[in-house]
């Protein structure tokens, strides 16, 4: 097996494993073989099991896989079940305190114990970080078992700590420690190998998509972001601010273009952001689920009173507390509509780190475009974990600010009225609070108003008031990315959203392998664009694969779609709380193809 | 007090008539405390010649949330949501620090279901006036008691408050407010001249005004009444304002004034009455307003002021225009720099 298969660290929480896992990450990049690496974490500081997988894989998947192939096995509490999940013929290191025996004594995989804590306490002094060195160790023993060159490691180890230059040579000779006992002591017993793959990863680098999402903010003209913690969004804002540190300080008068401030809760973080979006500057928050069920409220008066603002849902398992670090896309329903009464919100579903990016910087210009709440639904699988990405391309578009009268245009007209349909696509003219002219002031409120801004009851005002929002919505059809299509013409179709794109697409060539094509849809955004439905009607069959429980986007087509074509939807569904993979795609489709080939061939006969 | 320059008398420094400050016809209750609190902030901004396009009027939900709607009606307006006036408020500010952040709220609104943003308002000490219309009672739903109604007060149809009341300004004090006031809808004497200094001070100035109900909260039994308050009010202080660079045009006795400098040159004037009571004294502050509290008083006045704070935007070095001004170049990471962080990354 070369280059083919995942590589499992299972240890404690807080023992410094990460250090560990990037550098093998990085080093087999270096190598030119495309990873994918997933940190499965507990929500705890330290002492709870946690799991690294790095994914190697010659076609560059980035999805997990659920087969695991070498397993370093550092936790003993763990143990009997980490065993469990390696797959025939796979490789198992080891601390050499672990009994092998009973269910721990397997004779399809190949065990390597290494003495790890003996290893760190004769090697390196007392007062030296023992127990984290115990992890670099595992990388030299990794890398003596897969052949892994170690001057390539040793070249991702030194630029993993270049800010740290003095742990570089301590960290190393952990490193030839586990390289040089497994050369004397463990002899290769099993079939994984790692070669170079000169240019398989050229011009790609690691980044995670909360770090693209912030970048996208920066970019995007983002200048005021107001947030409270919460796993897996913090560090989309702490990347943010980091870069406003850096880029956005006036040398001379050491000012800030950004505002940054850590809200007392979430209902306040999305208040600040929506009460900057109605003074004109571009804001964002970003939250997970319990934030996002306290942002209801305002979310519903920014739609009603059209202020632009932009929410960020890196999506955890809910409901409730849920399991804060495992991932869902367990909010789509909600975030469409979120708020009482009728809502509808434009909502986009980054799927990679490129689009994360990308859509930050279009989340803005959308809801300074059509004056509303944006809401980016990633996950904490896009945003918390490293993926091979492109460098992020510099923005060649301008900001588009929407309709904005500026007091030059205010003199030009007799009159204005705020929520006037001048254009007949729904949306209105606003004016900035500050605008110099007489006429620029206009009382905004969450109550019912005319077209003019003044309070009314009136129902034919009321109405008039929310299809005029519905038509503003309508026109978001056609300016929201819209969907990525992979058509031949077959009669079945994967239609999938978000990250599951990356299981979709290693699920159709385990399919084609099978014999079973079929075409793809991916959806990029609500609303739905109008070539989604043409799609659906294309083919007999359309898979809504998805990673929640209650088919939430499934469910939204059905809401939209006519009659006829709801019998074609089906709906696949994977909510472990861990990142889907192509199995969860290719057991039911495989299953319900060859069932409609047998009902079609029955039909014929 | 005469502060205006009198080149034209019926116009102010910003060169507008009274009119311009005026607003909708009010839909509030006649007689109700909160109409005469807009005539006074008509008057205070008027005189403090605030030009309306830079004004932005704040508020929540309730009756007082309705009033911004009656002054001003050429400055933007915001009546939000429920309790969350001083989130939006914040945000606004960033945005554009030029905004004359205007904010009002009532009992309910900020003492029970905007509790937590009043006091994180406070504890970044936003640069904005906060005024709570306060009558101790819910009037839009008919009546219930607030969380600043005082324990003992008797409902309309004879409930009795059984509940300590939250007290706005020691709690505001408490938390580092740097301008606290108390004062009565029915005092334009006390209350223009403290809206004028919460004008010019910079930082939160929070002032409570006791505003009756006269629908749900003015009988007997009520310690919101305007006969509660005529028996019980006890003034601090004689309180005048002078605008910047105004000429301070009364002769006070030597030792009978304290005469505060705000931030923007202005001056507050108090005119010592009974007690010598020194409004920079935050434990002095704290101890008149829980003796009052025990003795059943009003006390009215400027309670707490502190001119040396810095405001949310010095402390996060925020630009002094509005951010809507700043253009792709201002904002976005250079071309090179691009290249050096995206090279960071392989």
């Amino acid at each position: 097996m070369v280059n083919d298969l995942t590589i499992r660290a299972a240890t404690v929480n807080g023992s410094g494993s990460q250090s560990s896992n990037l550098v093998l990450t990085h080093a087999l990049v270096r190598l030119g073989i495309p990873v994918a690496p997933k940190n499965i974490f507990p929500s705890n500081i330290e002492g709870l099991p946690t799991w690294f997988d790095v994914r190697l894989s010659p076609r560059g998947y980035q999805c997990r896989s659920r087969d695991v192939d070498v397993l370093v096995a550092l936790n003993l509490v763990t143990w009997e079940s980490d065993v469990a999940s390696v797959k025939s013929g796979g490789v198992i290191v080891h601390d050499a305190s672990y009994s092998v025996h009973g269910k721990t004594a397997r004779d399809d995989v190949t065990y390597y114990p290494v003495p790890f804590t003996e290893l760190s306490k004769e090697h390196f002094p007392q007062g030296s970080p023992r127990k984290y060195l115990i992890n670099m160790i595992y990388v030299g023993v990794l890398a003596q078992i897969l052949a892994i060159d170690l001057a390539v490691v040793e070249a991702a180890l030194r630029d993993q700590f270049k800010r740290k230059p003095a742990a570089v040579e301590l960290n190393l000779s952990a490193v030839r420690l586990g390289f040089e006992y497994a050369r004397d002591h463990l002899p290769k017993a099993d079939s994984y190998r790692v070669e170079p793959m000169p240019g398989g990863t050229d011009n790609l680098v690691l980044m995670d998509g909360n770090r693209g999402a912030a970048l996208g903010c920066v970019m995007g003209g983002c200048t005021v972001v107001a947030w409270y913690p919460i796993t897996p969004s913090t560090s989309l804002c702490e990347a943010f601010i980091e870069y406003c540190d850096r880029f956005r300080v006036d040398p001379a008068t050491k000012e800030r273009r950004a505002a940054t401030i850590q809200a007392e809760d979430e209902l306040a973080a999305i208040g600040m952001v929506i009460g900057a979006g109605w003074a004109g500057a571009r804001a964002m928050t970003s939250t997970s689920g319990p934030g996002i069920s306290l942002m209801a409220e305002t979310a519903g008066f920014a739609y009603y009173a059209e202020i632009p603002g932009v929410i960020f849902d890196v999506q955890r398992a809910g409901p409730s507390t849920g399991l804060p670090t495992r991932t869902m896309q367990g909010d789509v329903s909600f975030a469409a509509q979120i708020s009482h009464g009728d809502t509808k919100h434009i909502v986009l579903f980054p799927g990679t780190v490129t689009e994360a990016y990308e859509f930050a910087m279009d989340a803005f210009d959308l809801a300074d475009r059509f004056q509303t709440p944006v809401f980016v639904l990633s996950d904490l699988d896009l945003g918390m974990n490293l993926w091979l990405t492109p460098p992020l391309a510099y923005p060649e578009r301008g900001f588009d600010r929407g309709k904005v009268l500026s007091a030059e245009d205010l003199e030009k007209l007799p009159s204005w009225g705020r929520y006037r349909d001048v254009d007949g696509d729904g949306i209105p003219y606003r004016t900035i609070p500050g605008t110099p002219h007489p006429n620029a002031g206009y009382f905004t409120r969450g109550s019912g108003h005319d077209e003019d801004s003044h309070y009314s009851e009136r129902p034919e005002v009321y109405q008039r008031n929310l299809d005029r929002l519905l038509r503003k919505y309508d026109t978001a059809r056609s300016v929201v990315p819209q969907p990525l299509i992979e058509e031949a013409g077959h009669e079945a179709a994967i239609l999938a959203y978000g990250t599951t794109h990356h299981a979709v697409v290693e699920a159709r060539d385990i399919l084609r392998q099978e014999g079973v094509e079929v075409d793809y849809l991916r959806v990029r955004a609500l609303p739905f664009s109008a070539g989604i439905e043409a799609f659906i009607a294309r083919h007999r069959r359309v898979y809504v694969v998805e990673q929640n429980r209650d088919g939430q986007l499934f469910g939204l087509l059905r809401a939209e779609l006519p009659a006829h074509l709801l019998e074609r939807l089906r709906s696949v569904r994977h909510y472990t709380g861990e990142p889907i993979d192509a199995a969860a795609v290719t057991e039911p489709l495989l299953h319900a193809e060859r069932a409609a080939g047998q009902a079609a061939a029955a039909a014929l006969s | 007090m005469d502060t205006i320059p009198k080149s034209n008398p019926n116009v102010n420094t910003s060169g507008l008539t009274r009119e311009v400050y005026k607003g909708s016809p009010s839909t509030l209750c006649a007689g109700c405390g909160h109409n005469s609190i807009t005539n006074h902030l008509i008057k205070a901004l008027y005189e403090y010649g605030i030009e309306p396009h830079l004004l932005a009027k704040m508020s929540g939900i309730g009756c007082s949330s309705k009033t911004p709607a009656y002054f001003v009606e050429r400055a933007h307006g915001y009546n939000g949501l429920h309790g969350r006036m001083p989130s939006a408020a914040t945000g606004a500010k960033l945005a554009n620090r030029e905004l004359f952040m205007l904010g009002i709220s009532g009992d309910g609104d900020t003492a029970s279901i905007g509790l937590g943003q009043y006091c994180h308002l406070i504890r970044r000490n936003l640069d904005c006036t906060y005024i709570v219309e306060d009558n101790g009672c819910y009037g839009l739903t008919k009546g219930q008691f607030s969380a600043t109604a005082d324990i003992g007060s008797v409902l309309k149809r004879g409930q009795i408050n059984e509940f300590e009341m939250i007290d706005l300004c020691g709690l505001a004090i408490e938390l580092g407010a740097t301008f606290v006031a108390r004062s009565f809808s029915g005092d334009g004497k006390q209350l223009v001249p403290l809206l004028q200094a919460a004008f010019s001070h910079r930082g939160t100035a929070i002032l409570d005004v006791i505003s009756p109900c006269v629908t749900f909260n003015d009988h007997e039994g009520s310690t919101k009444s305007y006969a509660y308050v005529k028996d019980h009010e006890v003034l601090l202080h004689g309180t005048d304002y002078f605008a910047p660079r105004a000429e301070i045009v009364v002769d006070y006795e030597p030792g009978t004034v304290r005469d505060i400098t705000l931030e923007d040159g202005a001056h507050i004037v108090l005119r010592k009455l009974h007690d010598d009571y020194d409004p920079t004294d935050r434990l002095e502050a704290l101890r008149t307003l829980h003796e009052a509290r025990t003795s059943g008083e009003l006390v009215t006045g400027l309670l707490y002021v502190d001119t040396n704070a810095s405001d949310l935007c010095e402390r996060e070095r925020m630009p002094r225009t509005s951010l809507s001004g700043f253009a792709e170049d201002d904002l976005r990471i250079s071309r090179d720099d691009w290249a050096a962080l995206m090279g960071s990354f392989a």
